[in-house]
């Protein structure tokens, strides 16, 4: 009787335990994509960091769509698609952003460029 | 001639990064999500907020009928002001008002319509706000017009005002 009742112990507890990782796993990830994406009220703060409404109700809609099974790709995606690309901090590279990602590139060439001219060039 | 094309490097440089910046100075900072990103009416259900029966969002679409989805609170003091153009607007027979009472306290909400007048032909509730960030809207009062094809053709940001609804009135006419 006493090992009966130990084996169901193990089982439940097994279980429970099981149960409390995916929560714990889910909000780890509430968390990384929230980090990610701007308030649109409190502009200039993470939806993590903001406590507006918009960022509150924001936060459990991510953990439904989780729950519902959507990859962390799946989520982004979808937000972009209703706030606009303003949404995330990662900025995609596209059309509009090729300056941007290639600017700094293109200095960074530039001025690799001046110092070797420099420093070996005029050595010679 | 070396000399002169660092000098125009460093020139064009300076003006680019100074246009950059200028240009920067006058543009507005806060970001609105105005254009219909997505105009796809999302599917969600929820509880009528007088007989709490649960009401999927395909049944308010009509056949023949815009629908317009208003997002409201009753501690929203934008949502009074805009609150005696939806009851016009509620005249109008091509038009199907819904009301998605957002994060709000049923009590609240009730005594807000006795108090007002009721413009809409249901109202849902939206508790947590979720249903709100799944349409799109980031806050209230905001208003969606919704055709038979479920496509959300129109979206206001903010409370309605006269010119919103004779731009709705326009749309509705089509």
């Amino acid at each position: 009787m006493k090992l009966k009742g130990l084996i169901l112990l193990i089982i439940l507890s097994t279980f429970f335990y099981q149960g409390d990782t995916i929560a714990n796993n889910n909000n780890v990830l509430v968390n990384k994509i929230s980090k990610n994406l701007r308030c649109l009220i409190c502009q200039g703060q993470s939806v993590y960091d903001s406590q507006s409404d918009f960022a509150i109700s924001m936060k459990l809609l991510i953990k439904k769509k989780i729950e519902e099974g959507n990859s962390e790709k799946q989520i982004y995606k979808y937000l972009k698609n209703q706030y606009g690309e303003w949404i995330s901090y990662d900025t995609e590279i596209n059309k509009k952003t090729y300056l941007l990602w290639l600017f700094p590139l293109l200095l960074f060439i530039f001025g690799g460029i001046l110092i070797f001219r420099k420093v070996f060039i005029n050595q010679d | 001639m070396k000399k002169n094309i660092i000098y125009l490097t460093i020139v064009f440089f300076i003006i680019f990064i100074f246009t950059v910046f200028y240009k920067g100075l006058y543009k507005k900072n806060v970001y609105t999500p105005n254009e219909l990103n997505n105009n796809n009416f999302v599917q969600f259900s929820s509880k009528d907020l007088f007989s709490e029966v649960e009401i999927n969002s395909s049944d308010l679409i009509s056949n023949n009928k815009f629908t317009i989805i208003n997002i409201w609170s009753s501690w929203c003091m934008p949502c009074r002001i805009e609150h005696p153009f939806l009851m016009e607007l509620s005249h109008n027979s091509k038009i199907n008002l819904v009301g998605l009472n957002y994060k709000d306290r049923s009590n609240n909400a009730k005594k807000f319509i006795n108090d007002f007048g009721n413009p809409y032909s249901i109202i849902l509730i939206d508790p947590n706000g979720t249903i709100s960030i799944e349409l799109g809207a980031y806050g209230v009062p905001e208003t969606f017009i919704v055709n038979k094809d479920q496509k959300i053709v129109k979206k206001f940001i903010g409370p309605l005002t006269k010119k919103n609804l004779k731009e709705i009135e326009k749309i509705v006419n089509r």
